[in-house]
């Protein structure tokens, strides 16, 4: 096991453990992708080398080529492909080799497309291992290679997972920070975005919420447990907003919640008090029951889509929070990091969650955020294929 | 998808329309039978009303004259008592206390306070505690009809205080669910020590108390997704209004089509850490699409799948983190649903891997009245006494299940009632049980064991007529008798009914369950004693024989005495003795003679069992004989009457007797070392968890080294596994075939059941722990 503060007194960082002549015989041949199939996201990460020397340039297949030409200089892909340019990290040393990471994203249930596309630019003929985390990479390991003659390198999700947190935090040293908070977090007026230093992370409670929530106690970079998990996570807002309001994205569904009125929607303390309750230090403002008011159909008639929306943004992401802080409690930890593609482009979920841990803890409980949310899998599973553990 | 979609909405208007028909037409032309119905206003007092969101629980206090039958010597100085009778038996009227509860849909509130209004004849009571959601909106109509001044009582103390009460006073009130098992309740032996535990209440949102003790609770915290989200959120998704409408929808859908499930992620299991691929992986994962149609069904499964999940997660974590084993559930959202209890269920073993169970309790519903009535009764002291369940007054549990067997259903959207009784005396564990938290008095279960619940119910109503009649011959000078017996059959009759399809009513259903029941009934309609009669002209005739029989016992050599003295215990037992040859169908006699041979017992307490032959010639002589051997003894006898079982009052007028005639029974008498003591039952079988406090106390301070049960009620079809700390003895012959077969042997086979606890000597067992 290695520490990464003990790592970079060494003069490397954890992700630069490449011994040195290994390199280019022991790692693999580019294209180097990490890429991680989740329930409603494909995550793939690609390192794109800065450094090729002429040499290299001539040895370079044509295929190889015109793979990193196409990722690199789009930024769309197909209908729904995206690259997430504002997170690329330029400049990285990764096994001795200096590039870029780039960052990209599609659907799930567009894999076949990928396929289609991968068996096009003659992908398998590159003899690449392609590292594959998250269940798809078991659901869809038959497709790849019936659809695209590729062998996937099947890794498990959470020690991907926890592998990419560690080193995304460990080389991020130049630019924004990796890792934030929220300053006053119960003060909504004086609530500002502030980076914090991860300095010495362990033990620390990792909330990866996706289609699903997985919680997990890491306490070393080898040492990590998962806690539990809830089945309420991204997957279950963004399905009750489709269902809700007949929207049909992700982006649509938070657009929506940004502009509702969740107390329309849920029945609060007050609601049912009159004022907070006091026996028992339960301020007005609190839920007492989500959708309560939905009981009755008057209100039921009187809310709009964007209510509902926001409601069920709320009652999600208070329910993260809640199982989360009674984890925290649980396993003894302060430290809660919150990743997952449920919060991009989330801050009102994040803000909540720093809400709500702050206040439940009475200050106790820190809610730490990163900004490369959900790709920390397919980071991972990079640096399985670079480093096997 | 479609065909189904298309369906449900079929089916749905049908539903409402019924909801409808409840709510609305019935309310007004509803008329209540006051007999069956707020029983005993006329002396009500200490209202406590708990109002939920679709039901209203109302509490009060009252008295209930009743018939006891008495029983006195006569003065035998005077030459009054030249009449040939043993004593005099007299039926007097007692007053107890009772307190009702009765449950109904909030569409009759205004109806029922008309009601208790015209039938509350005289009451002090200026004040009625309030609690629940609804109390705040019924405030105005509650102090206009009863012109009583409504008090708030706090929501969540009310129902601890409740739910400390049930735990205390009712045996087989918590229960764990088990859908697919052979009985879906299974109830839970009382742990004398009922604290700490977790209470989860499953409201509009849901409340997690940690309760400590009578007085100490703290709210641990709670979660905003409870059942008003599944109400409203359901409403929302389905369409569908009522709350029991949406639990039905659930119970018919597929939640596959809606949650994305571990197997659509990774394509089956998640092997590494071991999550199954039917797991749910994300609620309403699969919903996240425009363009395809979910049917309600689904939705409403899904829907209820994830808010189980999610309250037992929470419950679980709460659990762990204040190292809490017992957790209970109540609240609207569980409030006797199958559905919910399973899921709920179901989420408690997957987060705790089986370490914690779920529990559920019978009268979950009143554990808020209950709560309000005591806060408001505080001066009465109902926690000093000991209460019990009315069988014949209280509804029982009933199923919600749509499936369930009809009777119920038309019950439904009607009155619910619980009656408990103040009983004379505390009871209390008997000191000498091995575990009291994990006795549990009934030998055969009913409740699990489908063949021998068919056999006793079938026997109980077969044997319905002989009470009858018995019951009208015991009252020969009262004409109404007749159709009171009637109406005991009826009665009767029908809690058999019910529990041959709800066997789980009144916790596990026994043979002793189904006795008390009958004499709960019997009671209720003024049969205190149908066998006192019988029972006088058995004492006056066995006491003619008894210095006969001690003579010839004082004739025979010490072997020959103890087991004449035994086998007089059990052929009082029976009618037909006829030659029993050893060995008995379970015979550790040898053991027992062995034992004799050694030191006397310190101190023996014998439950005795019949009048007459039995009490007289079987266990006097046994007593003697312990008392010339230097063992003191106690010995307990029924509080009430139970069929031909000797009363504590009688058997101490049998006692003066005996002693009149007997030297050694005199002088026990006298020296304090024969005592006679009530065991706190009008039953003829034994709950050694339920036992008079003043018993108790003697056994104690006696430190009784053994303990004798005879007759079949006490010994066989309860006790027959009972462990104890100290040596016993457990006498009966079998005098019923089906039971003689299940033990493995014939009609009228003899138990002789000596046993001495392991690991403990013989003569150390005198040892008590103070």
């Amino acid at each position: 096991m290695r520490h990464r503060r003990d790592s970079r007194e060494d003069g490397e960082t954890s992700g630069d453990t490449c011994r040195k002549g290994q390199t280019q015989t022991m790692t693999s041949s580019f294209p180097w992708f990490g890429m991680d199939i989740g329930g409603t996201l494909v995550k793939l990460v690609y390192f794109e080398p800065k450094d090729i020397t002429a040499e290299e340039e001539q040895e370079e297949v044509e295929n190889l080529k015109s793979i990193r030409r196409y990722l690199t200089s789009n930024i769309a892909y197909g209908t729904t492909g995206i690259r997430d340019v504002h997170l690329e990290l330029q400049d990285l040393t990764l096994c001795g080799r200096k590039g870029n990471l780039h960052f990209i994203r599609f659907p799930t249930h567009d894999l076949p497309v990928f396929l289609q596309m991968g068996r096009n630019k003659h992908f398998s003929s590159l003899h690449t291992t392609l590292c594959a985390t998250g269940g798809g990479a078991y659901k869809f390991e038959n497709d790849f290679r019936t659809m695209a003659d590729l062998q996937l390198h099947k890794l498990d999700e959470l020690d991907c997972l926890v592998r990419g947190v560690l080193y995304i935090d460990s080389v991020m040293s130049s630019g924004p920070s990796e890792c934030y908070y929220f300053e006053n977090p119960t003060d909504p007026d004086h609530c500002v975005q502030k980076p914090y230093l991860l300095e010495n992370p362990y033990p620390l409670l990792l909330v990866n919420i996706g289609s699903g929530v997985s919680i997990l106690a890491v306490y070393s970079e080898n040492n990590y447990k998962r806690v539990t998990g809830t089945s309420l996570g991204g997957g279950t807002f963004l399905g009750l907003c489709c269902l809700l309001t007949g929207c049909s994205t992700f982006e649509e569904a938070l657009e929506m919640a940004s502009e509702g009125e969740s107390t329309r929607v849920d029945k609060l303390v007050r609601d049912i008090y009159g004022g907070d309750y006091e026996r028992f230090g339960l301020p007005g403002w609190a839920v007492a029951s989500s959708f309560g008011n939905m009981m009755s159909k008057e209100k039921r008639e009187s809310v709009s889509k964007e209510d509902l929306a926001r409601a069920t943004l709320v009652t999600i992401t208070n329910n993260i929070g809640s199982i989360t802080r009674m984890c925290a409690l649980n396993e003894n930890i302060e430290r809660v990091v919150f990743v997952g593609n449920f919060l991009r482009v989330n801050t009102l979920s994040m803000k909540l969650l720093a809400y709500a841990m702050d206040y439940w803890s009475k200050g106790q409980l820190k809610a730490l955020f990163l900004r490369h949310e959900g790709y920390f899998g397919a980071v991972g599973a990079l640096l399985e294929l670079l480093h096997p553990s | 998808m479609c065909a189904h979609y298309a369906r449900s909405v079929e089916t749905s208007p049908t539903m409402a329309e019924c909801g409808r028909v409840d709510s609305h037409t019935m309310d007004k032309s509803i008329t209540l039978p006051p007999d069956e119905i707020f029983r005993n206003l006329e002396n009500a007092k200490r209202f406590a009303i708990d109002i939920g969101g679709s039901l209203t629980k109302l509490a009060y206090y009252s008295t209930v004259k009743h018939k006891v039958a008495k029983v006195r010597s006569f003065d035998h100085s005077t030459k009054e008592a030249a009449s040939d009778k043993l004593y005099e038996i007299s039926v007097q009227e007692e007053v107890t206390a009772r307190l009702h509860f009765i449950k109904f849909e909030n569409a009759y509130i205004e109806t029922c306070l008309d009601f208790i209004k015209d039938h509350l004849v005289n009451t002090e009571t200026k004040v009625i505690k309030a609690t629940g959601g609804g109390a705040h909106k019924f405030k105005v109509l509650i102090e206009r009809k009863l012109g009583l001044k409504v008090d708030k009582e706090d929501e969540m103390s009310c129902l601890i205080k409740g739910c400390n009460f049930v735990l205390k006073n009712i045996p087989h009130e918590a229960f764990v669910y088990a859908k697919h098992a052979d009985s879906e309740f299974r109830f839970q032996t009382t742990d004398p020590d009922i604290f700490p535990y977790l209470l989860v209440n499953i409201g509009s949102g849901v409340s997690i108390a940690k309760v400590e003790s009578e007085d100490k609770f703290e709210r641990i915290g709670g979660s905003s997704i409870g059942g008003g989200t599944f109400w409203g959120l359901g409403a929302l998704l389905t369409k569908t209004k009522r709350f029991d409408e949406l639990l039905q929808l659930a119970s018919k859908g597929q939640h596959s089509s809606v949650d994305m499930l571990v197997k659509d992620i990774y394509g089956g299991s998640y092997g590494y850490l071991g999550l199954t691929g039917d797991l749910i992986a994300s609620s309403f994962g699969k919903s996240a699409t425009a363009d395809k149609e979910f049917s309600k069904e689904d939705m409403a499964k899904s829907l209820l799948h994830m808010i189980s999940n999610d309250i037992g997660q929470l419950a679980c974590l709460y659990a762990r983190l204040h190292n809490l084993s017992r957790v209970y559930f109540g609240g609207f959202f569980i409030r006797g649903h199958p559905l919910t209890m399973h899921t709920i269920t179901y989420s408690i073993n997957f987060f705790t891997k089986g370490e914690v169970q779920a529990l559920f309790l019978r009268h979950e519903g009143y554990l808020g009245a209950i709560g309000a009535f005591l806060k408001g009764a505080e001066e009465d002291n109902p926690n000093q006494y000991s209460w019990g369940e009315n069988y014949a007054g209280s509804s029982g549990l009933m199923s919600v299940s749509p499936d369930m067997y009809p009777m119920q259903r038309a019950r439904s959207g009607t009155f619910d009632m619980l009656e408990m009784d103040r009983l004379d005396r505390q009871l209390v564990n008997l000191p000498l049980l091995q575990e009291p938290s994990s006795y549990i008095p009934d030998t055969v279960d009913l409740t699990e064991d489908a063949p021998a619940r068919e056999y006793w119910l079938f026997c109980f109503e077969d044997a319905l007529d002989g009470v009858v009649k018995r019951a009208v011959a015991s009252q020969p000078d009262m004409p109404e008798a007749a159709v009171r017996a009637e109406k005991f059959r009826q009665k009767y009759r029908h809690k058999l009914q019910t529990l041959r399809y709800q066997p789980f009513a009144y916790g596990s259903l026994t043979v002793r369950s189904l006795l008390d029941t009958r004499e709960h009934c019997l009671n209720e309609f003024n049969f205190p004693d149908p066998y006192s009669k019988i029972k006088e002209r058995e004492n006056d005739v066995a006491l003619k024989y008894y210095q006969k029989v001690v003579k010839s016992l004082e004739e025979l050599s010490w072997e020959d005495r103890q087991f004449a003295l035994v086998r007089g215990v059990l052929a009082g037992n029976v009618f037909d003795w006829g030659a029993k040859a050893r060995p008995w169908l379970v015979d550790s006699y040898d053991q027992w003679l062995e034992r004799l041979k050694g030191p006397p017992h310190k101190c023996a307490l014998l439950f005795v069992d019949n009048s007459g032959v039995d009490i007289i010639l079987g266990v006097m002589p046994l007593v003697r004989e312990l008392l010339s051997r230097g063992t003191e003894v106690v010995l307990a006898s029924n509080s009430g009457p139970a069929l031909n079982d000797v009363t504590n009052g009688e058997l101490q007028i049998l006692t003066e007797r005996i002693a009149a005639m007997d030297p050694v029974i005199q002088s026990g008498l006298r020296d304090d070392r024969l005592t006679l003591v009530q065991n706190g039952s009008s039953s003829p079988c034994l709950d050694l968890s339920r036992l008079d406090k003043a018993l108790a106390m003697v056994v104690r301070e006696r430190k009784t080294d053994l303990v004798i049960i005879e007759g079949m009620g006490r010994a066989i079809h309860t006790n027959y596994f009972a462990t104890l700390s100290c040596e016993s003895l457990k006498l009966a012959v079998i005098k019923n075939s089906w039971l003689a077969d299940r033990l493995g042997g014939k009609l009228f086979s003899v138990v002789f059941k000596y046993e001495v606890p392991a690991g403990k000597p013989s003569q150390e067992a005198a040892v008590l722990t103070p």
